[in-house]
């Protein structure tokens, strides 16, 4: 889960890195009052969970509370690459100078945390992570504490010297603390400044771990981050039905149901083939309706609800059942599910199985099931390509 | 000879009486793998289709004296489970676990480089040897994994489970068998990479090929091609990577959790170009996989 930036930087605050004053706002109102507060020029930043906001133009400087009231307004008005925006960070400009970057992250070639630190800033994270030029980077041995004294070791490797290196020190321990403490993937301050007594951190990106939400309960409590789904676009209603179909019944996995426009039901899965045969479903020319990732043996209910929920909807009148050679997911189970989900529709199952090739434990049993429904069973011998081939020729 | 395991592994389970454990140690008991103990913490005194099962490893292995630990524990358990297995010596600890805490992963592997303990996964199906050997859910029932896989000359690495199994069955099909097949796991960070695992196969005098299966995401594929062109294996190594169309769509999640492409990185199509330019053949088409190994294979024994 990508943090926008106020919630970042209560995880920075928290951990006692200083950082320019600011106010949390959601009305033009609202951003002139909390300009007339902390007096001088003012940043006005769109709080939404993604770069690239200063060159889309969702971070402003105002000069007076006028301005900025006259900022909000337009910045609120519409979104900002995809995202609504709702709230606006104010905050004081903090002094010109130069600027520096700092992060911590997970390398996994090191198959450890790296940290990271330039004193030049505008550094590409992506491609810094494995080292580049001009950046200073050191290993973290996870079986020992990130001490205050490695951070300065970092430090004087990128170049700093005296109270500056002093402060890198501590400031890069804090950020360790953060990335170990809260399960971040990610923290990034970019730029940091130095306000002539410390530095400054301007701007912070945070990357939460989604398996680890569960055990942070302290960051609703305490610091007001509520969890969110984490997709690059919000999740569409077929996808939230998929989802709640997953959550209501613990046998099996139809995981990471998305939407497409197509007219081609799948039923597809595991993780590896799902995107394997949606690949081969596309070169062979077909247009899928939804991609999703089917395994761990579901019960017959399941795989019901997901065909049906598939062929509701508009435009979908085919579907096709491709899993790799599965280890533990019953055959005859996803026929009978599959059938039933189809007879319900008040469809028939021929006319809408376009391919069924599930290879694995009950096997037999699976195609005689659909074989008394008038649907080939497609076995080991037919490759993932040749089962999206039959898929996607067999329209009429 | 495989690598990592053979005939001779004894073998304890972490989490021998959770529902997935008990199959998979029905499965690999009749498949012949020596599973002598098990660890429930609060279960100790019981027995799993005869393995005797222990409140903990120290205690089992007391009795039972082992290779390697296959842990199959709920994620939020699965960092203890394993730095008891590194802390017990065991020399290799193959973890079936998925969605452990990336923290707690790195954790673990740093324990394990310090201890000399070889990692498995997370997020791992496991790993087989046909016709002698396999750890964890791989292959499922003795009777699906003998018609899945056969023994013989290709090794396959794979960052997917169940992909694993399709590309034996595939390989199986057109007649060509396996010496080792090992899932790494599908998680952005992995104990055991393809490029570590590359020396080994080296070192092995029945594997005659090696298959990979890539996925976008990550940086492994770029790994081992970099490790390829650096030190030109004797081992041909054909690959497919699947999920192109993800290229497409950045930021959305597909597959396993390493799976997300982030700007230019990580892009199935980059994984291709480099594992390309260092000589590796990739398949466009999975089921091309067979008649390439068939020729890379040809061609090595010419070469010689």
């Amino acid at each position: 889960m990508r943090l926008v930036e106020w919630e970042a930087k209560a995880l920075l605050r928290s951990a006692g890195i200083a950082l320019p004053r600011a106010e949390r706002v959601a009305t033009p109102e609202q951003a002139a009052e909390a300009a007339a507060k902390l007096g001088g020029p003012v940043v006005v930043k769109c709080q939404v969970p993604t770069g690239g906001r200063m060159k889309a133009g969702g971070i402003r400087f105002a000069d007076s509370p006028d301005e900025a009231s006259g900022i909000a307004a337009d910045l609120l008005s519409r979104p900002l690459l995809g995202h609504e925006v709702t709230e606006l960070l104010v905050e004081e400009r903090a002094p010109g100078g130069s600027e520096a970057f700092a992060a911590v992250a997970y390398d996994a070639a090191e198959k450890a945390p790296v940290v990271l630190l330039s004193l030049s800033g505008g550094i590409d994270l992506e491609a810094s992570i494995g080292g580049s030029l001009g950046l200073a980077r050191q290993v973290v041995d996870m079986t020992w504490p990130y001490s205050a004294y490695q951070g300065r070791e970092l430090a004087a490797r990128a170049g700093l010297a005296g109270a500056q290196l002093v402060a890198a020190g501590t400031l890069l321990q804090r950020l360790y603390g953060i990335f170990h403490e809260y399960d971040a993937t990610l923290v990034e301050v970019n730029p940091l400044v130095w306000s002539g007594k410390g530095f400054l951190a301007l701007d912070a990106h945070v990357e939460l771990e989604d398996e680890a939400l569960y055990r942070h309960p302290e960051l609703a409590a305490r610091l007001g981050i509520q969890p969110r789904s984490t997709q690059a676009r919000p999740p569409t209603p077929f996808e939230l039905a998929a989802a709640q179909i997953d959550a209501t019944d613990s046998r099996g996995v139809a995981g990471r149901m998305v939407e497409f426009d197509g007219y081609l039901g799948l039923l597809i899965g595991g993780g590896g083939a799902s995107l394997t045969v949606f690949d081969a479903i596309l070169a062979a020319g077909g247009r899928p309706a939804n991609y999703c990732e089917v395994g761990g043996n579901p019960s017959v209910r399941k795989v019901r609800a997901l065909t049906r929920l598939i062929l509701q909807k508009p435009g979908v009148r085919r579907l096709a059942v491709i899993m790799n050679v599965v280890s533990n997911t019953r055959v005859d189970l996803v026929a009978r599910g599959v059938i039933k989900g189809i007879v319900e529709e008040g469809l028939v199952p021929s006319e809408v199985v376009t391919v069924f090739r599930v290879p694995g434990a009950w096997e037999g049993e699976g195609a005689k099931i659909l074989e008394r429904y008038g649907i080939a069973y497609s076995d080991r011998t037919v490759s993932l390509d040749e089962a999206a081939g039959v898929a996607v020729a067999r329209r009429g | 000879m495989p690598i990592l395991i053979d005939e001779t592994t004894r073998v304890v389970v972490q989490g021998i009486t959770g529902r997935e454990a008990t199959t998979f140690v029905r499965h690999s008991l009749d498949y012949g793998t020596r599973i002598v103990g098990g660890v429930t913490p609060g279960k100790g005194g019981s027995d799993v289709y005869g393995v005797p099962v222990y409140d903990g490893l120290a205690q089992a292995l007391a009795e039972h004296p082992a290779d390697a630990a296959v842990v199959s524990v709920p994620p939020s358990a699965a960092r203890e489970a394993a730095l008891e297995s590194i802390e017990c010596g065991l020399g290799l600890v193959v973890i079936v676990t998925e969605r452990i805490p990336r923290r707690d992963v790195a954790e673990v592997l740093a324990f394990a480089r310090r201890r000399g303990t070889r990692v498995i996964g997370p997020n791992s199906l496991g790993l087989i040897s046909p016709g002698k050997v396999k750890l964890g859910m791989i292959g499922g029932p003795a009777e699906d994994v003998r018609r899945a896989y056969v023994p013989g000359p290709v090794a396959i690495l794979s960052r997917s489970g169940g992909m694993t199994t399709e590309l034996a069955n595939l390989l199986s099909q057109a007649g060509l068998g396996q010496s080792t097949c090992v899932s790494i796991g599908g998680d952005p960070i992995v104990g055991t990479t393809f490029a570590d695992l590359l020396p080994l196969l080296e070192a092995d005098a029945e594997t005659k090929a090696i298959v990979i299966y890539g996925e976008p995401g990550g940086t492994q594929e770029e790994a081992l091609a970099e490790r390829v062109a650096r030190d030109r294996p004797r081992l041909p190594i054909v690959a497919f990577v699947g999920g192109k169309f993800v290229d497409r769509m950045p930021g959305q999640r597909f597959g396993h959790a390493a799976v997300l492409v982030e700007g230019d990185r990580g892009t199935a199509a980059g994984k291709v170009r480099c594992l390309r330019d260092a000589g590796v053949l990739v398949a466009d088409e999975l089921a091309e996989v067979p008649s390439l190994v068939r020729r890379a294979m040809g061609a090595g024994r010419e070469a010689r």
